[in-house]
């Protein structure tokens, strides 16, 4: 089993019975694994934040809840996260949060460690899928002993690696129990400035009450070796570094916060030297040096990207803590191998959107998705990404500074009821300029095709209601709105320059169903090599089948949906189609 | 101590997570201790994609170390190259016989190495190096994305675990409908492996 899916049998088994999250990678697998378990409600929420309030509602009513989040998804629900820790619950709250080392899949790589220190939450982090199991089960205990939200921490390779994990078939969720009754706790629950404040003192006192917890868990233990060197490690670097110094001592936290102090100082009594080894931030040796331990961390392994034996093996041989011995690996060589980036799939809409948009020289203010991709070489189409949603109110305030004129907003149609609908509004009511362009490919694309709001299936694929993105922008009280589907290039090149010239906010939806969930395929246009002139024209939309030849461009059949863009784009017309 | 560490290199799509799983379910019937490491999310679209799989008496890291991949399958000639310092003088690299040009390689800004000078590069530290047709041959088996299961086909003779193992794992990991495809896929790249 993955981490992601031991953690959700882990949820399941102990009698969480309500899930709620967005999808994010590498947190993806945790939300979709729990839905297939039998007598559980799992949910896609349109975001974090909403996720989270979900979460914390069920527990309010007395039933376990898990929440699962990638590592930036805790920004968007932070907000809700800070108050649940004033207001404690009434049965366990699960929060998985999985956060990107390397970011293999994301914007930035921050540590999430530090949202257990800032929110005062008790932090939990699995080494591998057996622990990820165990470790829900210790976490919703320790929610209902201690009143509060608990957050098992994991990392891509905690994730997304797989190792194998005890299953008792015989193993069932407790019954459900009878529901409590509804009860009103006003000062508990209603975090007015009144309430509030009586609440902030039985937080840092929880905390106080959690710091001892952590001294006698087994979930943080001394592993004896030599009293050479001691290791502070967690996650899935302590997985590396056990393999990497079989021989040393091990302080192995599976608790990340609050941190132990008197079980810290033991151990750095029992060794010569502390060497602190973690991915990212100095969050323990931090710990560590305001108990005025001496340690080494930073100065050895990097504070950026992400871990590995190989990299804690060299970095520590570099610093005299392991002596250089030859692996027998094969040398580097000069040899120059090309590098591949992931790019859109053959058949993708947003292929075709981009080349309208780079032809029609506007700025384009993008969002998080697969159409990020869209700013990769050779389209280089896209000219901004910062965050889920920030695609039109930056665009919005790009038009307030000094780019009146064309530019516009690229927004999916996932990360649209994720976080684009406030923006939007507000495009309407400050009176902008903004055409907001919806790349609507109706799935959460690079995530691996969830469903959301506006695809009419819930997560647990029950047919439901579909938001129409048509009808949302119109009752925003949007005048101007167009839907097109971006491979009709002429149509959507049209469009285009009618909304760039209205003075006013406006919205395209650009709709064509993702390319590797729809069915759709086409006979592979052919190049008539007598009329190519390999001009390359073809090549700078970056459609992997497209392949240039010594005398002229050929297309792989295996590869090719025959979806035509490249036919429309040729200029010499020597790019040809059967119709069907 | 005993292991075996494996690298699977390809490009996004090509099938390198099931063949990971694959090879994690043969390895646990086998009776090793079995961790695997792998990628999703940005890095399917057409990127470089690798897994790292390790059967061993106690496995603790789900990576690879560097030097230290006993066998490199390549799904794709270029990936294969991409991973040559995960290779001692012992390793063994099994390759596809497969070109996906990058992006860069089809606007004419990088150049695709020659076959010789792939062989060239993996050999460099000593290993050894095996080629197989596995496209073509999941082609005639009746799908070219089973190139990856006709590679474990030939790996599973270097690698031992009776043809019964592999073939039951298969059954367990594929879609009902594409078990007898897959199985056949897999005891044809057992037999191109042989030859």
């Amino acid at each position: 089993m993955t981490g992601n899916e031991a953690l959700a049998y882990g949820a399941y088994l102990s009698g969480v019975r309500v899930g709620s999250a967005y999808p994010g990678t590498p947190s993806t697998q945790i939300m979709e694994k729990f839905a297939t378990f039998p007598g559980v409600r799992a949910e896609w929420a349109p975001n974090e934040k909403v996720a989270m309030d979900v979460g914390i509602g069920t527990a309010f009513a007395g039933t376990r809840a898990l929440v699962s989040t990638k590592h930036v998804g805790l920004n968007v629900a932070a907000d809700s996260l800070f108050y649940a820790v004033y207001t404690g619950l009434n049965a366990g709250l699960l929060i998985a949060c999985a956060d990107d080392p390397g970011m293999h899949s994301s914007q930035n790589e921050q540590d999430n460690r530090n949202y257990a220190k800032f929110a005062k939450v008790p932090m939990l982090e699995p080494s591998d899928s057996e622990e990820a199991k165990q470790f829900a089960a210790i976490a919703l205990e320790m929610s209902e002993a201690f009143d509060t939200p608990v957050i098992v921490r994991f990392v891509t390779r905690t994730s997304h690696s797989s190792s194998v994990v005890d299953v008792d078939p015989a193993a069932a969720p407790p019954p459900a129990k009878e529901p409590k009754p509804y009860k009103r706790e006003i000062e508990k629950f209603v975090m007015v400035p009144g309430y509030a404040r009586r609440r902030h003192p039985v937080v840092e006192e929880r905390i106080r009450k959690l710091k001892e917890y952590a001294e006698s868990t087994p979930l943080n233990r001394i592993e004896p070796g030599s009293d050479a060197l001691g290791i502070v490690a967690s996650g899935a670097v302590y997985q590396y570094a056990r393999e990497v110094f079989p021989e040393a001592t091990f302080l192995r936290l599976g608790m990340v916060y609050p941190l132990p102090e008197r079980l810290i100082r033991e151990f750095a009594g029992k060794v010569k030297k502390v060497l602190v080894i973690e991915e990212l931030d100095p969050f323990f040796e931090e710990h560590f040096r305001l108990l005025g331990i001496p340690v080494t961390g930073k100065e050895v392994f990097p504070i950026v990207g992400e871990f590995s034996p190989s990299l804690i093996r060299q970095a520590a041989t570099k610093a005299g803590l392991l002596p250089a011995k030859d692996t027998g690996a094969s040398p580097a060589t000069a040899l120059e191998i090309p590098i591949r980036p992931p790019i859109l799939c053959p058949g993708c809409g947003h292929r075709a959107m981009f080349t309208v948009l780079k032809e029609a020289n506007v700025a384009v203010m993008g969002d998080i998705g697969c159409y990020t991709l869209g700013a990769a070489a050779p389209l280089e189409a896209l000219h901004f990404c910062g965050c889920m949603g920030a695609s039109i109110g930056v665009d919005h305030g790009l038009a307030k500074g000094s780019v009146p004129d064309r530019h516009v907003a690229v927004i999916g149609d996932s990360t649209f009821f994720h976080s684009g609908l406030h923006p939007l509004i507000n495009t309407l009511y400050n009176q902008g300029k903004t055409t907001t362009i919806i790349a609507d490919n109706s799935t959460t694309g690079m995530t691996g095709h969830q469903q959301h709001p506006g695809t009419g299936y819930t997560l647990q694929k029950q047919p439901t209601v579909k938001v129409d993105l048509e009808q949302t922008v119109r009752g925003f009280g949007f005048g101007k709105v167009d839907v097109c589907d971006p491979h009709e290039m002429d149509r959507f090149r049209k469009i285009l320059e009618d909304h760039l010239k209205f003075d006013g906010a406006s919205v395209i939806i650009a709709r064509r169903p993702c390319a590797l969930q729809s069915k759709e395929r086409k006979t592979p246009p052919r190049v008539d090599p007598d009329l190519c002139t390999n001009c390359g024209t073809c090549l700078d939309i970056g459609c992997s089948p497209l392949i240039q030849d010594e005398d002229c461009v050929s297309i792989n059949e295996a590869m090719c949906t025959g979806c035509g863009v490249c036919v429309q784009i040729c200029p010499a017309e020597a790019i040809v189609q059967e119709i069907q | 101590m005993k292991k075996i560490d494996y690298l699977l290199a390809g490009v996004g799509g090509q099938g390198t997570i099931l063949a990971s799983r694959v090879l994690a379910s043969a390895g646990l019937a086998l009776g090793y201790d079995v961790k695997t490491a792998e990628v999703h999310g940005m890095a399917q679209r057409g990127g470089s994609v690798e897994s790292h799989v390790r059967w061993g008496d106690k496995v603790y890291s789900p990576l690879v170390e560097h030097g230290m991949a006993d066998y490199l399958i390549g799904f794709e000639m270029l990936e294969a190259a991409r991973w040559l310092t995960y290779l001692n003088k012992d390793s063994v690299t099994l390759i596809n016989r497969f070109r996906i040009p990058p992006p860069l390689v089809n606007l004419g800004k990088g150049r695709y190495p020659s076959e010789k000078e792939i062989e060239t590069l993996l050999q460099s530290g000593g290993a050894k190096v095996r080629w197989l047709n596995a496209t073509d041959i999941a082609d005639k088996a009746g799908n070219q994305a089973m190139a990856g299961v006709v590679l474990l086909g030939a790996l599973s003779n270097l690698v031992g675990g009776g043809q019964e193992i592999w073939l039951r794992v298969i059954k367990e990991l594929v879609p009902a409908r594409f078990v007898e495809m897959n199985q056949k896929a897999f005891l044809a790249g057992s037999d191109a492996g042989r030859g």
